[in-house]
């Protein structure tokens, strides 16, 4: 049993232990629903977990593999919403089955996503470090915005677009509108159930974890330690970043697709920079480059405010400390000497109970 | 005549920008840094002279003044905890680092103050002008404003010229290894680089308030990456630059709002800002930078 354990090298022993963890999860939780012992409360976060876990671990991509900051991810994830729900929407009549409707509507979402973060990737290319950052940052406000004035109606002559309000559509008798600009899009059905959203997040995990261990993952990981010697042993740059940043956005356009079939109102202002920071907080606990640390605190940080209600005033004031402490405890000199004596000690300690077993 | 108060109004804001956006550009030029925190400095300058006029009652020269002290005091505490254990650390750890301190300041004032927007009383006593028999009216607000933002950047032009202190800024931002060998003193440079910013960043935040009043939380950060985008456009790192972005930016966002679209300004600003990075990635005034190996 050991020596078979063993063949299976590190990496793929992680990701199982991962998926491990996740299904692990589900059956518990499957098992608390169907026991009946699970709280309202648990049971309305269930799929909100999902979707966080799959923008935390799509972001780590982008941030934690690619070594670049975007602050727009949740624009990504809210051109997903937007293109999911409005589908499903047009849909809901003319396809019956949940199923396919849902799967067309998540595949709709990634592509939209995906190929907004293939324009975005191609246009941030010649930017670096901060000038990335900043650039995704508006490129997130400015979907936010443009979608926040954004209608759109429908009727028998086809799809209608205004940037000023409801009536300047110009819909027939019996058109409807889809998106109401700023109120956002109302009435999506609600197709997105844990099962489904567990899937995702597995099918999100699983197709990172092999990007990452393949020779594009070692590619990407070469541009973030170095990208100028990265270049010079013939890497092709500009396609890896646009690879990595175009699968991170699609990622989080299913994201946001899941968002939009699990609650009653889609707006766009819910989608502004402060969700991107959540996001990255996320990323930055779990640890960049590690995609179960992604997961688990996405999940431990949508729980955890849930629960303990006089936390909730302060809650965007730990994720600050959370974010200044983790770097400089990564990062600070000081820290850093203090980790290595630490451990060395540790180390010595171990070594000296081992001696007196012995 | 609609034309001109709009425009003047642009003018107005465009210097407020170019004033926060010297904080930008001179920390970015030394320790090659975006202080993501200058934005909420200025929120906190603009509640520090809310409290102080009207809570109790202080005369507003003096409300001012201790806010260009607490800022100067928030911005240096800012930079030595924060930012200056991070002196070697690579640009995404800063920048993390740079987002917590803007959150944490953020959230500190929503815990004192709530959310809701307070009124700032202007602290401009000059009275609105008249011209052309009414058609065109200048507020006291853009009358003060504007002439303070052009003898500010003159006199930090001035003192980084002339200055031992000032020279020894351009030294660092040059080469900071250099600079050490010459006797700059880089950690005190630095400190006194984010003093400096944040003092002009709470005159700028009495100018902004004063003419847009509502004051919250989170009125500093767009503000803020606005006159980021304003350093950016005129050429990070250059005083001149952070001017004529700044007054650009200022007079597009305006008359894009009365012309465009109200909702949209914000989304056009941005859009400038990747435009121009796509364009001359160095800004109007900057100079290229080479990536050393």
């Amino acid at each position: 049993m050991k020596s078979k354990m063993l063949k299976i090298n590190k990496s793929a022993r992680s990701s199982i232990i991962t998926v491990g963890m996740i299904l692990i999860a589900y059956i518990i939780c499957q098992a608390l629903i169907v026991t009946g012992n699970m709280s309202n409360l648990l049971k309305n976060l269930l799929v909100s977990m999902c979707y966080y876990a799959i923008m935390a671990v799509s972001l780590n991509l982008t941030v934690g593999f690619l070594g670049q900051l975007s602050l727009g991810h949740a624009g990504f994830m809210c051109l997903g919403a937007f293109a999911g729900a409005i589908f499903s929407k047009c849909t809901v009549n003319a396809i019956q089955n949940t199923f396919i409707r849902f799967t067309l509507a998540i595949l709709l979402g990634a592509v939209v996503a995906g190929l907004f973060g293939i324009f975005i990737g191609t246009v941030v290319l010649r930017l670096r470090g901060d000038y990335l950052a900043i650039v995704t940052l508006a490129f997130g406000e400015i979907i936010k915005n443009v979608l926040n004035v954004l209608y759109i109606g429908y009727d028998s002559k086809g799809i209608h677009l205004s940037m000023k309000d409801a009536i300047s559509l110009n819909l027939e008798d019996g058109g409807i509108v889809l998106v109401k600009g700023a109120q956002g899009i109302s009435g999506t059905p609600r197709d997105a159930t844990f099962t489904v959203s567990v899937i995702l997040l597995l099918i999100t995990y699983l197709i990172i974890v092999n990007l990452v261990n393949s020779r594009s993952g070692r590619a990407i990981m070469a541009i973030r330690d170095n990208s100028i010697a990265a270049e010079s042993v013939g890497i092709n740059i500009t396609k890896y970043k646009i690879l990595a940043f175009s699968i991170s956005a699609a990622l989080a356009g299913i994201a946001g697709v899941l968002y939009s079939h699990n609650i009653a109102t889609v707006q766009s202002s819910k989608f502004g920079y402060n969700l991107s920071i959540m996001i990255l907080v996320f990323v930055v606990l779990g640890g960049m480059g590690n995609l179960r640390g992604s997961i688990i605190s996405a999940v431990l940080l949508t729980l955890l405010p849930e629960y303990l209600r006089f936390l909730r005033d302060y809650r965007m004031l730990i994720y600050s400390i959370v974010l200044i402490v983790m770097m400089l405890y990564n990062w600070a000199p000081a820290c850093v000497a203090w980790r290595n004596k630490l451990s060395s000690n540790l180390a010595a300690m171990l070594k000296k109970s081992k001696k007196e077993e012995l | 005549m609609n034309f001109l108060t709009h425009l003047l109004n642009g003018i107005s804001l465009g210097s407020v920008y170019s004033i926060i956006a010297l904080g930008y550009t001179m920390v970015y030029g030394i320790a090659k840094m975006i202080n993501f925190a200058h934005g909420d400095v200025i929120m906190v300058g603009g509640f520090i002279i809310f409290t102080l006029m009207s809570t109790l009652g202080l005369n507003p020269f003096f409300s001012v003044l201790a806010a260009m002290i607490v800022c100067t005091l928030l911005g240096m505490t800012i930079e030595r905890i924060a930012y200056k254990p991070l002196r070697k650390a690579p640009s995404l750890a800063v920048l993390i680092t740079a987002i917590g301190v803007s959150y944490l300041l953020q959230n500190l004032a929503l815990l004192i103050y709530g959310a809701e927007s307070k009124s700032f009383t202007s602290v401009i006593p000059v009275k609105a002008l008249s011209l052309l028999d009414g058609r065109l009216s200048i507020s006291g607000e853009t009358l003060v404003t504007i002439p303070l933002c052009i003898v500010i950047m003159i006199g930090l032009n001035f003192f980084i010229k002339k200055s031992k202190t000032g020279r020894g800024m351009i030294a660092v931002s040059e080469d900071k290894e250099a600079a050490v060998l010459m006797g700059v003193n880089v950690n005190k440079t630095i400190a006194i680089t984010f003093a400096i910013g944040s003092a002009i960043a709470a005159i700028g935040s009495a100018l902004m308030f004063s003419a847009y009043t509502n004051l919250s939380p989170t009125s500093g950060a767009m503000p803020g990456i606005k006159a980021f985008v304003a350093a950016v456009f005129g050429g990070i790192g250059s005083i001149p630059g952070a001017m004529i972005g700044g007054i650009l930016l200022g007079v597009i966002e305006i008359l894009s709002r009365a012309y465009i679209s109200t909702q949209l300004g914000d989304a056009i600003v941005f859009l400038i800002l990747i435009v121009v990075l796509l364009v001359k990635p160095t800004g109007i005034l900057g100079r290229k930078i080479q990536e050393k190996v």
